[in-house]
């Protein structure tokens, strides 16, 4: 057992008790906490498979940007030091055993199908590979979903902006 | 012993999305959906990177993937997070079961 195996089982461990500790906790500032250290713990898996970049946009929008977004909307709409309503067993308990069998189907799976590695060649995911292949024409590019990425998130803020906007009671639009 | 590869990476996506979807089951409140979903995305991006990673390394689709799918779910968080906010100024409660009124 090497030390890159005990960092996975840590980082693992990690990510799967913060994890479920955000979606159990009643407290909803407590929950947006949790989901933060699961963020933060998935980021590490990305720095533990030699993948800096996606750790490092991981970190900036998702800690840095939608946390940050869910802090405000709690804050905004309800008072965090309360505790939320116990869910009814005759909800937790079905959610429970569908979760509970769809991993146990779905690990079955991946358990026996076998992937066979691709061992022998060098994976490089430096920013430099990244952006060279990213803003491309030519083959293999991906310039097209990019520009259409930009398009998307321009519609999302205008629609953003239209949707949380005050209308005044006296005008009628 | 097995050493860690991509099987393990993946049955910890997987524990992942099945957190987030009793999360989905469970909670009653909008913003702990959002929470659920952004789980659920996460775990899927895992996967995006790992298969990438381990099965082929000459390319990079995998990431191109997920820096995508990262750039939706923030979009997709904000859009979410305002329509909650307008649902709190007109029904000054962000708990599902106050929102029926599209239901029949």
């Amino acid at each position: 057992m090497d030390a890159s195996t005990i960092l996975f089982y840590i980082i693992a461990a990690y990510i799967l008790v913060t994890g479920v500790l955000a979606v159990t906790t009643r407290k909803i500032f407590r929950s947006a906490i949790w989901l933060l250290f699961s963020l933060i713990g998935i980021a590490a898996l990305y720095f533990w498979m030699d993948l800096p970049f996606i750790a490092a946009v991981q970190i900036v929008v998702y800690v840095g940007g939608i946390v940050v977004l869910i802090i405000f909307s709690i804050f905004l709409t309800q008072k965090s030091g309360d505790q939320m309503p116990k869910p009814i067993l005759g909800r937790t308990l079905p959610s429970a055993l569908a979760s509970f069998f769809g991993l146990v189907f779905t690990i079955n799976l991946i358990w026996h199908h076998g992937f066979v590695e691709n061992k022998g060649i060098l994976f490089d995911p430096t920013v430099d590979s990244i952006g060279m292949q990213l803003l491309n024409t030519g083959e293999g590019g991906y310039i097209l979903p990019f520009e259409v990425v930009s398009m998307l998130l321009l519609a999302a803020m205008v629609g953003c902006i239209v949707i949380a906007m005050k209308v005044k009671k006296e005008e009628t639009i | 012993m097995i050493s860690v590869g991509l099987t393990h990476v993946l049955i910890l996506s997987t524990c992942l999305f099945f957190i987030g979807m009793y999360g989905f089951f469970t909670r009653r409140n909008l913003i702990t959906l959002l929470m659920s979903v952004e789980l659920m995305l996460n775990s899927v991006n895992i996967n995006f990177a790992a298969f990438n990673k381990y099965l082929f390394p000459e390319k990079l689709d995998g990431i191109f993937f997920n820096v995508f799918i990262i750039t939706i779910a923030a979009a997709e968080a904000a859009v979410a997070i305002a329509i909650i906010i307008n649902l709190y100024r007109s029904h000054n409660s962000i708990d599902v079961e106050d929102a029926g009124e599209m239901k029949y």
